[in-house]
């Protein structure tokens, strides 16, 4: 039981990484990795939202939305298929969530507020986020926990790539590189190469 | 004769300053974001979608069309109801909307295009937090007219689109010998010269670094774009 969590959890960070696997969430991971500091609390951002929001929406994928869920409530409404309201929902919930985990985390952390507070806001149209939970309705588990455990295996994984690049960025600030090339280019060249690396873990198994 | 009679009905607040409906500067909108205000190059709008799905050609194009009708749509609602929309709650109100429309794509491309929306599989529906929508929403059609906002938004697709049909048909020619799923690369390169498919090109790193190297050919053309580091 706790091998299948753990073995969720390391193909969610390794193998099937947000940025290198699938590329969710490269326009915050390109905007904000210029220095080290906000990619760490980029990173924390998205670990804390993608933990919340990925088993909220799996519960009400699965008791509201999906073929058949509503049968708890009576036998006729065991036909209805709401699957196609998904999207808006879980664009709903997350918006919500960020605006609720702005809110409680100015409330009682300041100090985090301090350091997270400008990246919430921009979290919400992170495609990360959303990718969780489109990944999370295709990948048909098996319950609320295993949601929560990908959740955060994808936000680890997205926090490790974000902390690598920008490290990355810090240092190459003082190498030559061609004119044309400077910023954005070899940001995507880096990306290419971190990726290359990533796929060395593909076929890992616990 | 009369300057005030000669003056064209105006629809929708199209041609209300007198401005002919193509005239320089709605071209200027229309053209911008092809080269220089791309927005994947130059503005970073837009690249998870861009990337993922470029490995044949035939999914860019759907996708290409799909983002040029959502941006089309979402840009003239948000422009038509600008004054309307309280400050504070414009982002949920933007989400509604694109989300909306983008339900709307999903569900057509499953009745009539299944074997594409197979392929496509989330990422149609990632264009509601595609940036390019929503920061040209923001950028754009929340301050400028209905028809200036429809050129913006078509442009803005149109650019995107040139980007990923780019990587998608050298990721595809190269990866795979084929072009919109017919072989080009004849038989005989393969048997007598030894020729081999590069399946790298097939693979997530390779679309990263084409799009690389598309920017740095951009900028050593067009030096105004580059950037201090």
């Amino acid at each position: 039981m706790l091998e299948q969590y753990l073995n969720l959890f390391v193909k969610s960070i390794f193998i099937e990484n947000m940025v290198f696997a699938y590329f969710l969430g490269m326009c915050s991971y390109l905007a904000i990795s210029k220095t080290l500091k906000n990619g760490v609390g980029m990173g924390f951002a998205v670990i804390f939202v993608l933990t919340i929001t990925v088993p909220l929406n799996y519960l009400i994928f699965e008791y509201l939305l999906s073929d058949g869920a509503l049968a708890w409530i009576g036998p006729e409404y065991a036909e209805l298929d709401l699957s196609f309201l998904s999207l808006i929902m879980f664009i709903a919930v997350i918006a919500s969530m960020v605006q609720l985990v702005e809110m409680i985390v100015e409330k009682f952390s300041p100090a985090l507020y301090g350091s997270l507070g400008i990246f919430l806001p921009l979290i919400a149209v992170n495609c990360a986020i959303l990718g969780g939970s489109l990944f999370m309705q295709i990948k048909d588990f098996s319950g609320v926990s295993e949601a929560a455990v990908y959740g955060f295996g994808s936000g680890v994984g997205w926090f490790l790539a974000i902390v690598g690049i920008a490290a990355i960025r810090e240092k190459i600030a003082y190498s030559n590189i061609p004119a044309p090339l400077r910023g954005l280019g070899i940001t995507f060249i880096i990306t290419g190469l971190m990726a290359i690396g990533f796929m060395s873990f593909m076929g890992i198994k616990l | 004769m009369d300057k005030k009679n000669t003056k064209k009905p105006s629809f929708l607040f199209i041609g209300r300053s007198d401005e002919p409906i193509l005239s320089k500067k709605n071209r200027k909108l229309l053209t911008d974001p092809l080269d220089d205000n791309n927005p994947i190059t130059v503005q970073v709008l837009g690249i998870c979608s861009a990337l993922a799905i470029t490995v044949q050609l035939k999914p860019a194009v759907v996708m290409t069309m799909s983002v040029i009708f959502v941006m089309a749509c979402s840009n003239v609602i948000i422009s038509v109801l600008r004054n309307l929309i309280p400050n504070r709650i414009r982002i949920i109100v933007f989400l509604v909307v694109i989300s909306s429309l983008v339900a709307l794509v999903d569900q057509f491309l499953k009745a009539y295009a299944y074997d594409v929306s197979k392929e496509l599989s989330i990422f149609i529906g990632l264009i509601v937090t595609n940036c390019i929508v929503m920061g040209r929403l923001e950028a754009f059609a929340l301050g400028n007219g209905v028809w200036k906002s429809f050129l913006d938004g078509i442009g803005n697709a149109i650019g995107y689109g040139i980007i990923l049909i780019i990587v998608a048909f050298f990721r595809e020619l190269f990866g795979a010998g084929t072009l919109w799923g017919i072989q080009v690369i004849p038989d005989f390169i393969y048997e007598e010269y030894g020729y081999v498919n590069n399946g790298f090109m097939l693979l997530s790193p390779m679309a990263l670094i084409t799009v690389g190297l598309i920017i740095w050919i951009q900028r050593s053309r067009n030096r105004t774009l580059i950037e201090e580091n």
